[in-house]
């Protein structure tokens, strides 16, 4: 499979402030990759150099086999962009924006007009191409918007956090789009600040903080990454937390507790043998327990432990018990 | 330059001309306010400071450079809006040619502009003003007109993009009073102090005003300023369009 996306030492400096700072990226054809991170680890602005809105400072950015700077036309031939906001003009209705942007992709007046109507009707928008823009609902200009960025059929497609703003239904509505475009073998690259989007719609994920990739892989791996799987035991005592750290089979210093929920968590290697043992321990102690249960770590516990200061050199992997 | 130059400029000026038919209150106010800046002139405030003779056909001549001048702010509004919508963001990621964004902006400006300036000179000949000269000489007076209206509209590109906020745009729409004023567009210098005076004859807008009474063939006017009419929206070209041009290049960078 080859990368159609390839970003090599990507630098871009605002003031003394690095917004890209040396990033690396490989995206395979036909994927969906998510960049995860909070707001100001550099998102948008790899998502503007990617898209030719923004020069990169520094390093090497190829889309779909285009340099981005020295091929800005051809990479803009084989990308659609749906920016963090709204890219319509809200004065027109949403044909008339269609038809625009069909022209200026250089489509026939005709080919233009059957592409608006197909595009219109794919995203439920038939009966409303004529209302002016503006007078949209969130999720229907999103959709709009998204209907744009399709009109030539884009080898890569980027999404700047797509469903930000968005109600759960207008969110559903995008994220259902996203899946059936991947069918067509369409690339997307997402960025978003929800790990439940990046879990729901990426094969591969890519955190990033402070202009740097910091992690990457498949939800799964990431997860794995942070520690795999832990065990979460609740207790009716709170009381009892102290004495129950001391005797479980855990690793000690790898124990959190929660006083408030009378929650003490720890990571676990062998899930039945880790289950069996704490079960086992509290009834001989006599503690009772209102839970017990095995869980996978969430991607939010992936990402602040990923990112929490100080903290990017280490492989929290290897502490695991 | 890329071969759909033409065709992707012709989009956009379309779209501004959409635009028209969408919101066809806002042309209209736009044709509407000179007329009644000529009315409140002519009427109300009327007499003429030093003028000597019909002031109808010293003013007329004059509100046509003052229209023009006043384009500045309806070009600045309108880029700045243009550039702090998404829109522009998608035109940017398109193959289309670079600069089709401000050659629709200029076409569809300049083709109001020339509108307003068609009822303007309506309104003026129902007030008693009449152009004197040849056939020729009046389309040269709105030549120059245009010239002027298409320098201020190069000026007014620039400052949306220097600029950049609403706010400002409201701050030249203020701004521009003043500098419009201190022109002969509405009364003669003589009637002004002399320093004054001086400020009011380097303004490009009253060289505009000079030549196309001039032009006209108003009675009392000066000649020779078509030379200076010519030169200064042109200067202000040579100017104001490459910088705004290359800014627009460089909005990405």
């Amino acid at each position: 499979m080859t990368d159609v996306i390839v970003v090599e030492g990507v630098r871009k400096r605002y003031g003394d402030k690095d917004a890209l700072d040396g990033l690396d990226l490989r995206i395979a054809r036909g994927t969906v990759h998510a960049l995860l991170g909070p707001n100001g680890a550099g998102k948008t602005t790899l998502v503007r150099v990617l898209s030719t809105l923004l020069r990169p400072g520094g390093g090497r950015v190829e889309v779909a086999g285009h340099d981005v700077v020295t091929q800005a036309r051809e990479v803009r031939r084989r990308i659609g962009l749906l920016g963090q906001h709204a890219a319509l003009d809200e004065e027109l209705g949403g044909r008339q924006n269609l038809e625009m942007f069909g022209r200026l992709y250089h489509l026939s007046a005709r080919h233009a007009r059957v592409r608006a109507d197909e595009l219109l009707e794919r995203f439920g928008l038939a009966d409303t191409g004529r209302k002016a823009v503006k007078r949209y609902s969130g999720g229907m200009r999103r959709r709009l918007d998204l209907a744009a960025s399709l009109i030539t059929e884009p080898e890569v497609l980027f999404l700047d956090e797509p469903t930000t703003g968005l109600d759960p239904r207008g969110r559903t509505e995008v994220w259902e789009a996203v899946r059936s475009l991947v069918g067509g073998g369409t690339t997307v690259l997402l960025t978003t600040q929800y790990l439940e989007e990046a879990d729901q719609l990426a094969d591969g994920i890519s955190l990033l903080d402070r202009g740097r990739i910091v992690a990457g892989g498949t939800a799964n791996e990431l997860k794995a990454l942070a520690g795999g799987d832990r065990i979460d035991v609740v207790l009716r005592d709170g009381g009892q937390l102290g004495a129950a750290v001391a005797l479980l089979p855990l690793a000690r210093a790898e124990i959190s507790v929660d006083v408030d929920r009378r929650l003490l968590s720890a990571p676990v290697v062998d899930r039945m043998k880790a289950l069996a043992g704490v079960v086992r321990a509290l009834e001989e102690a006599g503690i009772e327990a209102e839970d017990v249960a095995l869980r996978r770590p969430t991607l939010d516990e992936v990402f602040l432990r990923l990112t929490a200061d100080g903290d990017l050199g280490s492989d929290p992997a290897k502490e695991a018990v | 330059m890329s071969t759909y130059a033409l065709s992707d400029s012709w989009v956009m000026t379309r779209r501004e001309l959409a635009h028209w038919v969408r919101q066809p209150a806002q042309v209209l106010v736009g044709l509407v306010f000179p007329v009644m800046l000529l009315l409140m002139f002519s009427y109300l405030i009327g007499g003429g400071r030093g003028v000597e003779g019909d002031y109808v056909d010293f003013l007329v001549p004059g509100m046509f450079a003052l229209t023009m001048a006043f384009g500045l702010e309806g070009t600045m509004l309108a880029v700045t809006q243009d550039l702090n919508k998404g829109v522009i963001d998608r035109f940017r990621s398109m193959p289309m040619a670079n600069g089709a964004v401000l050659v629709g902006r200029s076409a569809a400006d300049m083709l109001q502009s020339a509108l307003g300036l068609f009822v303007l000179m309506g309104v003026g000949y129902a007030l008693g003003w009449r152009a004197h000269g040849t056939f020729g000489a009046f389309m040269g007076a709105v030549g120059l007109l245009l010239l002027l209206r298409f320098a201020m509209l190069w000026i007014g590109i620039l400052l949306a993009m220097v600029a950049g906020k609403p706010e400002m745009v409201q701050a030249v729409q203020i701004l521009v009073w003043p500098v419009g004023f201190l022109s002969n567009a509405i009364a003669t210098p003589e009637s002004m102090p002399d320093w004054l005076a001086t400020v009011v004859d380097w303004n490009p807008l009253s060289q505009t005003a000079t030549a196309v009474r001039d032009l006209f063939g108003s009675p009392g006017a000066e000649s020779g300023h078509i030379w200076a009419a010519v030169v200064w929206p042109l200067a202000l070209l040579a100017v104001f369009f490459p910088l705004a041009v290359r800014k627009f290049g460089g909005l990405s960078k």
